[in-house]
């Protein structure tokens, strides 16, 4: 029994704790409030379906995101133009495939992806090179590309919304015929399993956060600070580029002004839910997945219950803010103060100290 | 003639997760005191003077500030009670004005506005008291980190302040500043303030202070008074040995004697604006000092022969090769390792643990791609830990949470571990306790010897540097303008060196 406590309570201090327990919750109100929440079906042409495969497929792109904004922000920065970079990949792949009514690609798809993620890797190379190279603030070297990106788009795509008729690119965010389910769960697991793999394998994370806590220092001991965040920012680029794919692919279109909209925002709050901190450092990956697919489920909680997409945002606040104040340091002293005093419950010295503080408190 | 108890602390507690930091410990500070609290890094003097200052909460004792109980939980409680501190950092606003800073926060106000006239009145008459006559309309960093230091304390003393806490107030001050600093310092001493006086500098405190408090190990070791504790005593009670021990501790092994072969060459280096002109070699087995004046070069020296900054003429020479850096990358593939004179913003990285911040640059060598595995990271840290006595509760442990000394040793751990054939130590020593002090010297003479280590070894404090270094570069206005070996290594030699005939 005591092994389980010892785990329980291990798992209580780990910085996964906090984003777990705030989806836990979520989805516990779903399962109660949302009729039909838990429950998977299986179609007849041999799909899963249900709200949480929905939830997952919706999160996808998300999560992607996510995963480049969490290196940025772990070396003190911000990437603002993915949102910009999502709609530009978008714009790319649909321009390529084309808008043929036969459903005949002007472009192999494979090559309209390759170049599409290519583009995504390029934005984001130019975001290192102003950040790293020229040491322009990164919310402003961001900015020029959020801002020039959706033009640069309207331009590829000649200000028409470009939907795509060929009937593969809709197996990007769908299902493979055969499979069981959505293609992108299985893009964006590879994603999260590459991060893994660099994490376990290569000492990129290291040198990311020595980079975030204190540039001077690194440099000192030989890390190449530059390079360093020049190719946080590209890899950025890259995941802004694949979910640009896949968020082309669940409408089958190219929309300029709409695709990845806000976005950038939803992954900068995605990464802050899953713990870290904005100012640089130690980052967590999890927790920017988890809270990616926090937000995603909130979103799907609210028009499940019928809230309408006007509304939405206030919802969304309201809910964001009380995530945050449960994950704030005050809440978590709080928290911790508590474990200790239930912990240490018996012990009288730290109690009886206290209490003779108090009082000379009062005293004064 | 006692004078009356101004504070008294007693039976202080203070425990962290894991360590004891204080047990138990009492101090006496009687108005106009100058009482110095003594320890080696660790010993328990700064969680003290926070518990005192609120910063932190004690976990038992009580404190009396004339009988009176307090239980300051924040630092703003305390400087109401009358305690008030002057940090080492200077922590006031560098572009506000000198007569801003003194009053932020507690502005007088006539009309319900900010009265300019009276503030900047009553702030030269406030620094004039402590004969300091500046210009209080001008912006702070107009003038330097003494006068910047006296107008703290002129801010802390203007809110009523009974007690003057100043923590290492000399470290970033040259020899006529610190003699201002100690006039102003008798002068409140005579008004009948207490002073708690923080320094590492034993000629300080036997200069200024009568009473001195040793702690060790978070106990109390005992309260003196200063002409009755000899130096060697009082190092002996701080570090826990006796009197025989340390006095051996100053017989010094035998200097380092060069070998034949030189390791890196500079031919008159230098870069525009940072360094005149240098030239100087270095053989193996070798341990060089850089001597001057603070800003006379010997820092920008260092930063060339690592790479940080690169020489705009002049050539270097690794074993007779010419090379060139081009980034701290391209000198530690030559094997050179270099220890910044800043710790803080230079040294450690805060956030990672103490494995971390020891196989950072050995993995920065070797690449992303070459990541070390975690045994072998463990296995490394372990090593260091062990060979450098390095204080930690566990490898793990975050190294901002460490002592200064420890923090340096573990720097200095970063570099050994990358096996490097030149070690450039800047200000190695500094902030930091005796002990760790000598320990890192004898260790500097002990890479050379029996590794034939080339080490640079620079810092302020003369006589470390004549123990410790078998050649002498004493520098002046970024240049090099003697070179001292052998017999010549002395204190007289080096002074008269910077002191220099004719431009002085």
């Amino acid at each position: 029994m005591s092994s389980v406590k010892d785990k329980l309570r291990a798992f209580s201090d780990s910085s996964l704790f906090l984003p777990v327990v705030a989806l836990a919750v979520l989805l516990a109100f779903n399962a109660i409030f949302v009729d039909g929440f838990l429950t998977i079906s299986l179609t007849e042409d041999g799909r899963l379906y249900g709200r949480m495969i929905d939830i997952l497929n919706r999160s996808c792109s998300l999560v992607i995101l996510a995963l480049g904004m969490t290196f940025v922000i772990a070396t003190a920065g911000i990437d603002i133009s993915v949102g910009a970079v999502v709609a530009i990949s978008a714009a790319v792949v649909c321009t390529l495939l084309g808008g043929r009514g036969d459903g005949v690609a002007e472009t192999p798809l494979a090559l309209a992806m390759l170049a599409a993620v290519g583009v995504g890797i390029l934005c984001g190379a130019w975001n290192g090179l102003l950040v790293a190279k020229f040491k322009i603030q990164a919310m402003v070297a961001t900015l020029i590309l959020m801002t020039a990106g959706r033009g640069i788009a309207q331009l590829m795509t000649e200000g028409q919304i470009i939907t795509v008729y060929y009937k593969p690119f809709a197996y990007i965010s769908g299902v493979i015929p055969g499979n069981i389910l959505p293609t992108n769960i299985f893009i964006a697991l590879a994603m999260v399993l590459l991060v893994a793999f660099l994490m376990k394998k290569t000492s990129i994370g290291l040198f990311i956060q020595s980079v975030g806590i204190n540039p001077t220092a690194a440099r000192y001991a030989g890390i190449n600070v530059t390079m360093v965040i020049f190719l946080v920012y590209a890899f950025s680029g890259f995941c802004a580029g694949v979910s640009g794919l896949i968020e082309s692919s669940l409408i089958r279109a190219a929309d300029a002004n709409n695709a990845g909209l806000n976005m950038e925002m939803d992954a900068i709050l995605a990464v802050a839910l899953g713990g870290t901190l904005l100012s640089g450092g130690k980052f967590y990956i999890g927790g920017s997945v988890i809270g990616a697919v926090t937000i995603q489920t909130l979103t799907t909680t609210m028009y499940a219950l019928g809230v309408s997409s006007d509304q939405l945002p206030v919802v969304k606040a309201i809910a964001v803010i009380a995530i945050c104040l449960i994950q704030s340091k005050k809440a978590q002293e709080m928290f911790a103060a508590w474990k200790e005093r239930n912990r240490g419950g018996s012990k009288s010295l730290s109690q009886g100290s206290g209490s003779t503080g108090t009082k000379a408190v009062n005293e004064a | 003639m006692e004078q009356p108890v101004l504070l008294e602390m007693r039976h202080i507690d203070k425990v962290f997760p894991g360590v004891r930091a204080l047990s138990n410990v009492d101090f006496t500070l009687r108005a106009g005191e100058i009482h110095s609290l003594m320890g080696e890094n660790g010993a328990g003097k700064s969680t003290l003077v926070k518990v005192l200052t609120g910063v932190y909460q004690r976990d038992g004792g009580t404190i009396s500030l004339l009988g009176k109980r307090i239980s300051p939980k924040t630092p703003k409680e305390a400087q109401e009670a009358g305690i008030s501190t002057v940090y080492q950092e200077v922590n006031l606003c560098k572009n506000l004005t000198v007569a801003e800073n003194i009053f932020i926060g507690r502005e007088p106000r006539k009309h319900g506005f900010i009265d300019w006239a009276t503030i900047n009145k009553r702030a030269a008459e406030l620094l004039d008291s402590l004969g300091v006559h500046i210009d209080v309309t001008k912006t702070l960093d107009h003038y330097s980190v003494a006068v910047q230091q006296m107008i703290a304390i002129a801010r802390a003393i203007d809110i009523e302040a009974k007690i003057l806490i100043l923590d290492e107030p000399t470290s970033s001050l040259d020899e006529q500043e610190t003699q201002q600093l100690f006039r102003i310092i008798r002068m409140l001493q005579k008004q009948g303030l207490g002073i708690i006086f923080i320094s590492h500098f034993l000629e300080q405190i036997y200069e200024l202070c009568d009473h001195i408090t040793v702690l060790r190990n978070g106990e109390l070791v005992g309260a003196y008074e200063v002409e009755k504790l000899p130096r060697l005593e009082l190092i002996a009670k701080m570090v826990g040995k006796d009197l025989n021990a340390v006095k051996h501790m100053d017989d010094f092994a035998e200097k380092s004697v060069p070998q034949e072969e030189v390791f890196l060459e500079a031919d008159h280096i230098g870069e525009v604006g940072q360094l005149a002109d240098v030239a100087l070699k270095l053989h193996k087995g070798e341990v060089v000092g850089f001597a001057g004046l603070l800003g006379s070069g010997r820092t920008e020296t260092a930063e060339i022969l690592f790479g940080a900054h690169q020489p705009t003429k002049g050539q270097l020479k690794v074993k007779g090769k010419p090379v060139q850096f081009g980034s701290p990358m391209g000198a530690m593939r030559e094997r050179i390792a270099f220890c910044p004179e800043d710790r803080k913003t230079a040294g450690i990285i805060g956030d990672l643990s103490v494995r971390e911040n020891i196989i950072l640059a050995m993995q920065a060598k070797d690449g992303m791609f070459h990541h070390i595995p975690y045994s072998k990271q463990v296995e490394i840290a372990d090593k260091y830990i062990d060979l450098l006595k390095i204080k930690v509760s566990d490898r793990d442990q975050l190294i901002k949470n460490l002592s200064g000394g420890n923090q340096q040793k573990a720097i200095i751990a970063r570099w050994l571990a990358t096996k490097p054939e030149l070690l450039i130590l800047d200000e190695p020593t500094r902030g930091i306790d005796v002990g760790t002090k000598t320990e890192i010297q004898k260790m500097a003479i002990e890479l050379a010897k029996k590794q034939g280590m080339a080490v640079v070894f620079i810092s302020s404090e003369m006589d470390e540097m004549t123990r410790t270094c078998s050649k002498l570069m004493v520098m002046r206005d970024r240049r090099k303008v003697a070179e001292l070996t052998g017999d010549e290594v002395n204190s007289e030699n080096v002074m008269r060196a910077i002191a220099g005939g004719a431009s002085s």
